[in-house]
């Protein structure tokens, strides 16, 4: 009986995170498309839970739900109005061909994953309760994977260093707002 | 494993990537581009934590944290480029962007 609890969680969080995913695609409004990831990024960390990843569920909560989309909402209320109209006009050839691309990836990805793993993702590994806590995750961050540790930090530091760089207001930005 | 195999996990992975991809070849908002990277990314992720279920491995789940923190980063350089792009009041259309140049 759990187990088929556990089939309509999955499959809750599963078409929730895609039905979501439609609506910040389609979507007008930044504004409404950014509510849409948020519930994309909330059944996603479902998902990562069933997958037994529990310290990624909470981070990804956390920093995405969280920190990331605040940021999003703060930028599109500052931009005000920016709505367009993605399908007016009817299909162009450019949508259309937008559409066929992304359905070539979909089948190449399934082909090969089915071809090369096929029956293999059937049979998960045995797994003990410490798995994805983040005890585990800390240990192997801060051992295994140190290089990818400190690499991180340093994305991190630049990512901050590029966002003030970004944010300062030139000389020749306030001399034009002064002149008109 | 209780629940369904990895192979649904990775069904829905494509099916996100895909659609992040319709979202960024199609949309012309940069906003809404940004948004669709993000989606990409989530896909990938859910890749990365499904195989790592599938092989027992805490390192997919390592890699999938150093993801996350990639992807703010850029959402941090994305936002900037926009709100710079609107203060110098251009119009905010990936398809008018053709040079590099500020």
């Amino acid at each position: 009986m759990g187990n088929f609890l556990v089939w309509v969680i999955w499959f809750l969080a599963a078409f929730g995170c895609l039905a979501s995913g439609i609506a910040v695609v389609t979507f007008r409004n930044p504004f409404y498309s950014a509510l849409a990831l948020i519930g994309n990024l909330g059944s996603l960390a479902v998902l990562y839970l069933l997958a037994s990843a529990e310290f990624l569920a909470a981070a990804q909560v956390l920093v995405y739900a969280g920190a990331v989309m605040v940021m999003f909402l703060f930028v599109i209320a500052y931009l005000g109005d920016t709505a367009e109209a993605p399908f007016a006009g009817g299909p162009s050839w450019v949508s259309i061909s937008a559409v066929v691309a992304a359905a070539a990836i979909l089948v190449e990805i399934v082909v090969v994953i089915g071809l090369t793993a096929g029956d293999a993702l059937s049979d998960a590994a045995e797994i003990q309760a410490s798995f994805g806590s983040p005890g585990e995750i800390g240990r192997v961050f801060l051992t295994d994977q140190l290089l990818a540790f400190e690499i991180t930090s340093i994305v991190l530091l630049v990512a901050a260093v590029g966002g003030v760089v970004l944010g300062t207001r030139t000389r020749a930005e306030e001399e034009a707002d002064g002149r008109t | 494993m209780d629940g369904p195999d990895i192979a649904w996990y990775l069904v829905v992975s494509a099916l996100l990537f895909s659609i992040g991809t319709v979202g960024v070849l199609l949309r012309r908002s940069p906003l809404i581009v940004l948004l669709s990277l993000e989606i990409m990314l989530n896909a990938a992720n859910l890749a990365l934590i499904a195989f790592a279920r599938l092989h027992g491995g805490t390192d997919g789940q390592v890699f999938a944290l150093a993801v996350m923190a990639v992807a703010a980063s850029e959402v941090v350089v994305g936002l900037g480029l926009i709100v710079a792009m609107a203060r110098r009041r251009l119009p905010l259309d990936v398809d008018a962007f053709r040079v590099l140049r500020g």
